[in-house]
């Protein structure tokens, strides 16, 4: 090794103990000690745990020398968007994703149903199918207010409130059947659009950002107080269920079932609700998609891209805020009133600045202004923290150790190797050992199949459980759920950061020159005056 | 009449509290001309570090005497603090200037989103309770009216008012506050005549970090008790406080603090029935109708948008 070579070295060493320094300051009071209520006393006790500490200072020692020593720099923001219609593999993988995706959607439930039969499929109807594309639906409809018109709304889901209260309480109020009252929880929640948006959309882009959600909250706020109105922060329960022309979907003989003649069975109605909610969302893209087409939906792009050039051309930037809004937020109540139909109980609690946060996620990480970015957003975020709630390896205690393992033997085959692949293989191969030698699971495995694994293994976790009794100190109740807003935080910012125009989008506009041609701009910068 | 005295002494504590807070929000803004959304959560994150060193000094530490506890609370909380605020600035919003309008913003409502979860992971989803401190009564007669002070509520306007008078000479008489105000005009400019624009806007946001993490510790003690949500409604009434007294000032910052603070816990005097209930609504409100009707505040310069 030259001298050179070494002293870059010895640099990078010393930033990465930097970093490390960095994170143990970071990481000192809020992981080293956990505060907990004494069962006896009710007073906070701390709980120490530094194993987490040195973790997450290897963490940071490691990740900063590999950047260090790839070159891996995070890339400063570029603001040029990629203009142009979408070429090679892009443009194959626009064209066919859509319609692909589609007849996924329409075959999801018969195939479901066909491979698990009616009871196994219940939850992957409901809780997957329904539950994603409520998202995906409420992600569209936030996507014509921040994607396309560039207008970010923080109290988005005060409309999506407003449909949901507005089919509760005329359906019980009054016994309007869902049907009646789709289009009008829509109308109701785009006029409370319109009424907010008023005074509002003069404002600057951040300032409106947070007076939406000010308004998101005055609405929230009202529904939890004013008792007699929407039953406070009990809710309303016992909401009247869809119904297809009059059709309860119920045991009795003036069903869904009986009237077709088929045995009851409560997967009906939730294909019934799953083809509802399909349809809802894809009304919601296709007036969209038809809408940017519009002039009124190229002025929502001109007005994201620059409000004064707009205005200097003459486009009434007050009007096309306000269009895309209501229009927002009309999709916001269609998707409110079909959960206020599909979970049979609503309260103030479903509609929190979380759930505001949770959708604008949804389409920051889709990519502002993509359809499918969104759509495949929604099916990451929502179906993903689904699906890990399911895992139940991910609770055992030394998973995050296991993990904790294997990146550090990445980081550190890569490092000696400077390839990717290698630290990979490396950091994979350390994982599964970890997993072995410490995952409870494959104890039993190993107690039939391989006695002298198992005699080994247990040795192993009796050695650390003596060693270092802190371990167990060490855990972080690992539930995914509760990382869910962590890890959408933390991915809205990198998003940001890396890739501020979405992964899937390349936000190509909708109408572009097809040939180059000098514009105003180049003759001047080639000196013709 | 004696209740409105004391409600008044309430809500000039709790103003102090909004205060320091809504003067990080003002600062950043002022500097870099963003809304830093991950502020309150930053102010709740401080608070969490300011109960866990007070229990580490009382509980393992065995120290029995409060007064020094808090001055080491205090400096504590504000080293920790401000390293989380310039780690967030350095990660999640340096890399992002001259990115399009919005990208800040939302990397802020990440970062605040991100933060709360972080301590709810990490600390668990229960309220967090201690002991009342410093919750001796001091009595004063004025006239015939009869008025109950806490200590810690003079603990907590003696301590406000010493941080803004050291934080007022920071800004105002110093070689950094002189480039901190430089790059508040212009940025650019100040860039050329030698002003490190880089490390002036971090030290801002670890300024902002310190008053945060004052304002986290006095809440402790003022409520005792903290939980993970609890960084969204103090800090957007802290931006409403910010908004009102004209953002980018910090003299406007403090006394929309006030302000706010007053005008919460008078509003909880109100006797027709279920009128108290909507103080938050009273405090959004208001919010919204600063920005509408007078977006630069009481005091601020109003906002020219250059082309």
């Amino acid at each position: 090794m030259s001298g050179a070579d070494s002293k870059a070295a010895g640099g990078a060493l010393k930033e990465a103990a930097v970093a490390a320094l960095i994170t143990l300051a970071l990481c000192t009071p809020i992981i080293m000690f956990r505060t907990d209520s004494d069962v006896n006393t009710g007073q906070l006790e701390l709980t120490w745990r530094p194993l987490a500490v040195l973790i997450f200072m290897a963490l940071a020692f490691f990740g900063r020398l590999a950047m260090l020593t790839w070159g891996l720099r995070p890339a400063r923001a570029k603001a040029a968007p990629r203009v142009g219609a979408p070429t090679g593999v892009a443009a194959f993988f626009s064209y066919v994703i859509g319609p692909i995706g589609l007849i996924f959607l329409f075959v999801y439930p018969a195939v479901v149903v066909w491979y698990l039969g009616p009871g196994g499929a219940l939850k992957w109807v409901d809780s997957y199918g329904i539950q994603i594309l409520i998202y995906v639906m409420l992600g569209w409809g936030l996507n014509i207010v921040v994607g396309l018109a560039g207008l970010l709304d923080l109290g988005y889901v005060a409309f999506y409130a407003v449909g949901a209260y507005a089919y509760t309480l005329l359906a019980i109020n009054f016994g309007l059947s869902f049907w009646i009252c789709l289009p009008i929880a829509g109308i109701l929640a785009a006029c409370w659009g319109m009424i907010l948006g008023f005074p509002v959309l003069r404002l600057r882009g951040d300032y409106l950002a947070i007076v939406t959600l000010a308004f998101g909250e005055i609405i929230r706020t009202i529904l939890v107080n004013w008792t007699a109105f929407s039953g406070g922060t009990a809710g309303i329960s016992s909401i009247p269920k869809i119904t297809f022309f009059g059709l309860r979907f119920a045991d009795v003989d003036d069903g869904f079932d009986a009237y077709f003649g088929m045995d009851y069975s409560p997967i009906h109605g939730k294909l019934f609700l799953y083809y509802v909610i399909l349809g809802l969302a894809l009304i919601t893209n296709l007036a969209s998609l038809r809408l940017r087409r519009l002039p009124i939906g190229r002025a929502w792009e001109a007005l994201r891209e620059d409000e004064i050039a707009c205005r200097s051309l003459g486009i009434n930037t007050t009007n096309t805020k306000l269009t895309a809004f209501a229009l927002g937020a009309f999709f916001g109540g269609l998707a409110g009133s079909f959960f206020a139909v599909r979970q049979g109980f609503i309260s103030p609690e479903s509609f929190t600045f979380n759930e505001s946060a949770t959708i604008l996620a949804i389409v920051v990480l889709g990519g502002m202004g993509s359809q499918i970015g969104v759509a495949l957003a929604a099916i990451t975020l929502i179906g993903g923290f689904e699906m890990l709630r399911e895992l139940d390896f991910i609770h055992s205690l030394w998973f995050d150790l296991e993990i904790g393992v294997g990146f550090v033997v990445f980081m550190a085959a890569g490092l000696l190797s400077h390839r990717w692949l290698t630290a990979a293989l490396a950091g994979l191969l350390a994982l599964l050992l970890a997993h072995i030698v410490l995952a409870q699971g494959l104890a039993n495995v190993f107690q039939v199949y391989a006695p002298p694994v198992y005699a080994m293994q247990q040795s192993v976790v009796a050695f650390l459980n003596a060693q270092l009794p802190w371990l167990y100190n060490y855990q972080l109740d690992f539930d995914p759920t509760q990382y869910r807003g962590l890890i959408f935080g933390f991915a809205m910012v990198v998003m940001m950061v890396v890739r501020p125009r979405g992964f899937v989008s390349t936000r190509s506009p909708s109408i572009y020159l097809t040939r180059r041609t000098a514009v105003a701009g180049d003759l001047v910068k080639e000196g013709h005056g | 009449m004696d209740n409105f005295i004391q409600q008044l002494i309430n809500g000039l504590t709790l103003g102090s509290i909004y205060g320091l807070i809504a003067i990080g929000y003002s600062m950043v803004y002022g500097i870099i001309g963003m809304i830093n959304f991950a502020h309150g959560d930053v102010f709740m994150l401080s608070a969490f570090i300011a109960l866990i060193v007070f229990l580490f000094l009382t509980k393992m530490m065995g120290l029995g005497f409060l007064p020094l506890a808090l001055v080491i609370v205090l400096l504590a909380g504000m080293a920790l603090t401000s390293v989380w605020n310039w780690t967030i600035e350095r990660l999640a919003y340096r890399p992002l200037r001259g990115s399009f309008r919005l990208a800040p913003l939302i990397s802020a409502i990440g970062m605040s989103t991100f933060l709360s979860n972080f301590v709810q992971v990490t600390q668990g989803p229960r309220n967090k309770p201690i002991a009342p401190m410093f919750a001796e009564i001091v009595n004063i007669h004025l006239g015939d009216h009869l008025i109950s002070l806490q200590y810690r509520q003079i603990v907590i306007v003696a301590v406000t008012v010493t941080m803004l008078v050291i934080f007022w000479w920071l800004v105002q008489r110093t070689s950094l506050g002189r480039a901190q105000r430089a790059c508040e005009q212009d940025r650019k400019m100040a860039a050329l005549i030698g002003v490190d624009v880089d490390r002036t806007i971090s030290i801002t946001f670890i300024m902002g970090a310190a008053l945060a993490a004052v304002a986290g510790s006095m809440y402790v003690l003022q409520y005792g008790v903290v939980s993970f949500s609890d960084g969204f409604l103090p800090g957007v009434k802290a931006f409403t406080a910010a908004v009102l007294g004209g953002i980018g000032s910090l003299p406007g910052a403090v006394i929309g603090g006030l302000m706010i603070g007053l005008i919460e816990t008078l509003w909880q005097m109100i006797p027709t029935e279920g009128v108290p209930e909507y103080k938050d609504v009273a405090a959004f409100s208001i919010l919204a109708i600063t920005l509408i009707f007078m977006p630069s505040g009481l005091l601020g310069r109003p906002e020219i948008e250059k082309v």
